[in-house]
């Protein structure tokens, strides 16, 4: 197949460059601060190679792997979000000048990102977003600016992580939508390469510039194995095809008190989740009261300003915080967006402090479900 | 809004406290011009010595309540205030000096002094809110210079100030850092404490240390298991939660169930 090319990391290089060549700002997986994250990059040595992680509920740990891979870890404790939905953006600002009030709206990014190393849980999760801020009547200027401009290179996962589920949710290894170019890297013992397939026509001119060969059959054979291995390695399982007739039906369940007990009410999990959108807006004005402004920032169901009304937080309780968290990410998300809120990632069960499974949740209230329906 | 209006009269006071939080004020630097310019600095004996008599419509109150003396003046300051601010640990927790609250002063004063018999302490260190109303009570050991021009900012607009009590997790999170406990097995406290520093000590790879005291909802038992696991004992687990917001009463319980 011709949208079909071996690279090596010589090749990756080229990439790199023929991206920078094209104005996009280059953004991919590093090593920093003790973990692989993403953030700008240069270029293939930028790149964590040899080093993977190992990650567990409320556990992440850096580790050297025996190989060079380059891609060799799971996914990093950001998501992509970070640039696509920042955690802060200015919506507007104002400047009074006598009686007069002058509002000047935030101009949408002209910032053109290319994703190095995206997950196929990951594409996922961008999918779910521009559900959200694309999808239906109101569209989000500024999300959809960072969006339309991104290159995405894709990389199949070679490595599950300890809390990944993404084969339970359907949305992973394998990437198959969503990306400008897939690779694969083979380390089988032969040479290190990366199998490219472009999913658009732009990664397709891209790939046509690049110091390739063709990929043989055993090259695909390679390919298909290291997506198939990763598919049998899964670090979590959760069986999905019920879970909003299971999580509605157990609304007054008593696991939701139980693991109230455990959840600090932090919001770490909302804020790693890839799909998690939710905003505060909040206003600033200056000593002078001339100058004001509106941004919104993340912010998360956990917090008491999520459901405040004069009367106090809806939602005053960790019980019913969690358990809105988690029915709408499962349950009620496929009700306002026709597809789950979950991708199976595994970060809000390797960030939560104090290790808290979604997986093992459901299994929990799967296990001994009430009898009866749940309360309202 | 009519130009000529006769611009607020900010008191700044102090009780028992290390002043690090009015210096907070005079840290504005470049909104100092700006503050002044809003505000008819009235009282601020850190700054100046002009005392001005009579009412205020901003009052900033710095410290916590140590004294009988205090107890009354306290009373005095609320009725010359329009608007009561308390900023700091000290005057919304009690402070450092709150240690006290689990110990016998008179017992420490035995040790320390050579008259203890001159020492007229109360037997508590107390919030300035547990003597009067309050408006509003701004977090921190010290305070953030950027959330005090914010609260002001507010005051003078009559809007609410921007000052969330979520955790200090979400503010890292904000700001892209990585997790500390969870990535390099650090204890920390940010997922209890309430937000405000910007997360300053995770951002340079410490654990939080909660100064600015407990979040609108701690599950202060749940972290401690989880400190326990990174290898914190009873003894550290009581003391961590008493530092500058020990008379916060989430922390105060924390630390009385894990020892005495």
């Amino acid at each position: 197949m011709d949208n079909q090319s071996v690279l090596t990391a010589a090749g990756l290089q080229a990439l790199f460059d023929s991206l920078r060549r094209r104005g996009y700002r280059i953004v991919g997986p590093k090593v920093r601060d003790g973990a692989i994250v993403y953030d700008d990059i240069e270029g293939v040595p930028d790149l964590p190679q040899g080093w993977t992680d190992e990650q567990a509920p409320g556990r992440y740990r850096l580790a050297r792997r025996d190989d060079e891979a380059l891609f060799g870890y799971a996914i990093g404790p950001h998501s992509w979000k970070a640039f696509l939905h920042p955690s802060v953006q200015r919506l507007w600002k104002s400047r009074r000048e006598g009686e007069e009030v002058a509002i000047t709206p935030e101009p949408p990014s002209a910032e053109r990102f290319a994703f190095i190393g995206v997950r196929a849980c990951e594409l996922k999760a961008i999918a779910v977003q521009d559900q959200v801020f694309l999808g239906g009547a109101h569209v989000d200027a500024h999300y959809r600016a960072r969006r339309e401009g991104a290159f995405v290179v894709a990389v199949n996962c070679a490595e599950a992580g300890g809390t990944c589920f993404c084969v339970s949710m359907k949305s992973g290894p394998r990437v198959d939508a969503g990306y400008d170019l897939a690779l694969t890297e083979i380390m089988d013992g032969g040479e290190h390469r990366f199998v490219v397939e472009a999913g658009s026509a732009g990664g397709g001119e891209v790939l046509a510039e690049l110091p390739g060969r063709a990929a043989t059959e055993g090259d695909l054979a390679a390919a298909e194995a290291v997506v198939e291995r990763t598919a049998a390695s899964m670090g979590r399982q959760m069986r999905s095809d019920d879970l909003h007739e299971l999580l509605l039906a157990n609304l007054e369940h008593p696991r939701w008190d139980e693991v109230a007990d455990r959840c600090l009410t932090c919001g770490n999990c909302t804020m790693v989740c890839p799909t998690c959108f939710c905003t505060s807006v909040e206003d600033s004005s200056d000593l002078a009261g001339v100058e004001s402004s509106r941004s919104r920032r993340w912010d998360s169901c956990f917090t008491m300003d999520f459901t405040h009304v004069p009367s106090g937080s809806v939602r005053a309780s960790a019980r019913s915080r969690y358990r809105q968290w988690m029915t709408h990410k499962l349950a009620t998300w496929i009700d306002q967006f026709g597809t789950s809120g979950c991708v199976g990632c595994g970060r809000c069960l390797t960030w939560c402090p104090v290790g808290i499974d979604i997986t093992e949740e459901v299994r929990a209230i799967r296990d001994n479900p009430m009898e009866r329906g749940g309360g309202t | 809004m009519a130009a000529v209006r006769r611009k607020p009269r900010l008191a700044v006071w102090k009780f028992a406290s290390c002043d690090g939080c009015q210096l907070t004020l005079l840290d504005c630097e470049d909104e100092l011009l700006a503050v002044a310019e809003a505000l008819d600095i009235a009282y601020f004996p850190e700054a100046t010595r002009a005392a001005v008599k009579g009412c205020y419509d901003l009052s900033l109150v710095e410290g916590s309540i140590t004294t009988t003396h205090d107890a009354e003046r306290i009373q005095d300051v609320r009725r010359r205030s329009r608007a009561l601010i308390t900023i700091g640990a000290c005057a919304t927790s009690g402070g450092i000096q709150a240690l006290r609250n689990f110990a016998d002063v008179r017992e420490y004063a035995q040790v320390v002094y050579a008259r203890p018999d001159y020492i007229h302490s109360l037997a508590t260190s107390t919030a300035i809110a547990d003597h009067v109303p309050v408006d509003f009570e701004l977090r921190g050991c010290p305070i953030n210079k950027r959330q005090l021009v914010e609260v002001i900012s507010a005051f003078l607009v009559g809007r609410r100030p921007v000052t969330p009590a979520h955790s200090v997790c979400i503010e890292c999170k904000l700001r892209g850092n990585v997790c500390v406990t969870v990535a390099h097995g650090t204890p920390c406290l940010g997922p209890v404490t309430h937000a405000g520093c910007d997360a300053i000590c995770p951002s340079y790879d410490r654990g939080c240390y909660g100064c600015y005291g407990p979040m609108e909802s701690p599950n202060a038992p749940a972290l401690s298991a989880k400190l326990g696991e990174l290898g914190m004992g009873q003894r550290d687990l009581t003391r961590i939660y008493r530092t500058f917001n020990a008379g916060s009463p989430a922390f105060r319980k924390e630390s009385e169930r894990n020892g005495p």
